[in-house]
């Protein structure tokens, strides 16, 4: 059954017609997903062909959900338009947006979460700048290949996409629940505690994966979830142990300020809790295998 | 973006919040026509984005265009904790009454910004709240409605300012939010707010943080960005387009994805304490597409860089298939040697994930000298460590 994507999920592209997204939503159908539309209101009434799949062209998100029930929305226009299309999509209410967009303001997204706040969290956001979700042979919202792993009982949360692939890459023999890619901005929608409350409460996952990076203290807040609230096993990764403070790394959040945010802080936080944190990747994914092949 | 104190003071004024009169000089000649300007007394600061310029002898009164003219000279190409001071800032003097604290912040944990007020500023606010949290209000902005008046005077009130200024900071609270969201900033602290003796208000001193994201907006922040501060490597690597930083090791580092890189710099140098300590020598991100184009700008810059003694290129092919990259490797290599660049350090390539065997009998096929394949992520790291170890 897996968390917040399933194979039921039917899904709309916010910017199906642009390169990224006509690129995203082929590989997105090639993987089962199943997209129903897309939305651009200079283009509402077209379709455009993907391999034999005509899909319609919808003139905003609402329309769209009116006609074919779509639930979730995943958003890839460019970084100035990012912040109405996901005002457009908690507009509609929405049940989940994916925002793959890179390099958004954070006064956009600061505005477009008070927004959803404001009306009542109708709409679960992804991202932005994530790889987006993917349940492993059921469904696939955003672009995290679709061809890594399989579908198996290992739940996945991390910060960063190529992360989230060498993880599932490594553990491609046991399988994946779900994985979510959070993103690695300042402020984003889903956090970790959210996947690992939601992980938590699904049947279909036993232990957890965590990849965090430098930068602010969620791995610390989600340390402390974990203890209060998280009985399945639960392992981590941080990266940026050797980031200089005061450098954004790649990711507008991976910064560390003063002594805030630092990798080291985040394991001990951790490890605090009972997680047990891998020094590399693949120690990481090995000390889930060791975990999994005790069940 | 991290701001200059000048370029803070330049900013609060466009935004019609009150400053100093003031200026700022690379010359010492250039400092007499603001002295002259300003008249009387002034203070001659070095423009430094470090603390501790007052002790190195970075702030000094002068009085008049002559005695300015030689405190910008002391100051100017002065050394302050490995910054050369390359401006000075000019200001008429203060006379200082009381000193408040003011700030407007991110708050990742609440996914908002936060306002931080307090009358005892002056000092180091963090330091404030540890001894005296009673002092300290902090303050949830709402993104969507921000700051208004009655926003500000709730702040003002709660944080105890005195009644004879604080309509003054309601204004400057009010404004200072305005410039905050307007300049797509991500931190404006005002340290201190003072009041001054005839019982104005005056941003004394101010840290600024812009979002860079924001830069499509804001065509005018690129000018605020000191190039002669950037590392010329990261310069000449932004002018490719390529998400590079400065490190100080010995094995250059490539990969695709912020995250991924970040975490072969680890794996370096955790291989690095078995091989004379070696570490990595930067950050580069080449992004998913990795096109020999992009590869061979990357290589260019990595291998331009003196202290570089081994290079380890780590891909996952997620998007993009790994025979692509190892073509584009071979041709970045290529390309490299078409420039006239001496290619002549080895290369330690991993590739994994979609293609990842295709990739590998490339790299084979092309039986380059320099070019090193291992399997695994960790395993390559521990041959590029050696490597470099080996030509330190």
């Amino acid at each position: 059954m897996a968390i917040w994507l399933t194979k039921d999920s039917k899904v709309i592209v916010q910017g199906m017609t642009g390169s990224e997204g006509s690129k995203h939503t082929r590989r997105m159908l090639a993987a089962g997903t199943n997209v129903v539309g897309g939305v651009n209101p200079r283009k509402a009434g077209q379709t455009v062909d993907f391999d034999g799949t005509e899909l319609p062209v919808f003139a905003s998100v609402a329309d769209a959900m009116a006609e074919t029930g779509a639930d979730v929305t995943v958003i890839f226009v460019p970084p100035q338009f990012t912040k109405a299309a996901v005002v457009e999509a908690i507009d509609a209410a929405i049940g989940l947006a994916v925002v793959i967009t890179e390099g958004v303001p954070v006064h956009d997204t600061a505005s477009f979460w008070a927004y959803n706040v404001a009306k009542g969290e109708q709409t679960r956001i992804i991202g932005p700048n994530c790889p987006g979700i993917a349940s492993p042979g059921a469904s696939n919202a955003g672009i995290i290949p679709a061809d890594i792993t399989g579908s198996g009982r290992i739940g996945l949360v991390s910060k960063s996409g190529t992360l989230t692939y060498q993880m599932m890459y490594e553990l491609r023999d046991i399988g994946f629940s779900t994985c979510v890619g959070i993103g690695g901005d300042p402020i984003i929608g889903t956090t970790h505690i959210d996947a690992l409350a939601a992980f938590e409460a699904d049947p279909e996952t036993d232990a957890i994966v965590m990849i965090g990076e430098i930068g602010g203290d969620a791995e610390e807040r989600a340390a402390e979830f974990i203890k209060a609230n998280v009985t399945k096993p639960v392992v981590g990764y941080i990266a940026g142990f050797t980031a200089p403070p005061g450098k954004t790394m790649g990711h507008a959040g991976a910064i560390i300020s003063g002594s805030a945010g630092t990798a080291e802080a985040k394991q001990a936080a951790l490890e605090a809790v009972g997680v047990k944190v891998g020094k590399t990747p693949t120690e990481t994914a090995n000390l889930m295998r060791e975990i999994m092949s005790g069940n | 973006m991290d701001l200059y104190e000048y370029q803070g003071r330049d900013l609060f004024e466009r935004h019609g919040l009150p400053v100093l009169a003031g200026g700022v000089a690379t010359t010492p000649e250039e400092a007499r026509a603001i002295a002259e300007r300003l008249g009387g007394r002034v203070v001659v600061k070095a423009q430094v984005k470090v603390g501790g310029r007052g002790k190195a002898g970075g702030v000094k009164l002068a009085e008049g265009a002559e005695e300015t003219v030689a405190r910008a000279t002391d100051i100017l190409g002065m050394d302050i904790k490995g910054h050369t001071v390359h401006k000075v800032m000019i200001t008429v003097t203060a006379d200082v009454a009381e000193e408040y604290y003011f700030s407007y912040l991110l708050d990742r944990a609440n996914r908002t910004f936060l306002c931080i007020a307090s009358v005892a500023g002056g000092m180091d606010i963090e330091q404030v709240a540890a001894d005296t949290p009673d002092k300290v209000v902090k303050a949830p902005i709402d993104a969507v409605k921000g700051v208004d008046e009655a926003k500000a005077r709730e702040i003002v009130t709660a944080a105890g300012f005195p009644a004879e200024v604080a309509d003054q900071v309601v204004e400057i609270a009010v404004g200072l939010w305005q410039a905050f969201v307007a300049e797509d900033a991500t931190l404006v602290e005002v340290n201190p707010l003072a009041k001054n003796g005839d019982g104005r208000m005056l941003l004394l001193d101010a840290k600024i943080s812009l979002d860079e994201n924001a830069a499509f907006r804001h065509p005018d922040h690129e000018a605020l960005v000191d190039q002669a501060a950037v590392d010329p490597l990261e310069q000449a690597a932004k002018a490719k387009d390529l998400n590079y930083v400065k490190l100080d090791g010995e094995v250059g580092i490539i990969g695709n994805g912020a995250g991924l890189v970040m975490s072969t710099l680890d794996v370096v140098a955790y291989a690095g304490e078995r091989h004379g300590n070696v570490k990595p020598a930067n950050f580069l991100d080449i992004g998913g597409g990795a096109s020999a184009a992009v590869m061979a700008n990357g290589l260019e810059i990595v291998l331009s860089d003196p202290a570089v003694k081994s290079v380890f290129v780590n891909v996952f092919g997620g998007i993009t298939a790994c025979d692509e990259v190892a073509n584009g490797i071979i041709q970045a290599l290529a390309l490299l040697e078409q420039r006239g660049e001496q290619v002549a350090k080895p290369l330690v390539v991993r590739l994994d994930g979609n293609n990842a065997e295709a990739g590998r009998a490339i790299l084979d096929g092309a039986n380059n000298p320099l070019v090193q394949r291992v399997d695994t992520m960790d395993g390559a790291a521990e041959r590029a460590a050696e490597l470099a170890a080996a030509g330190v």
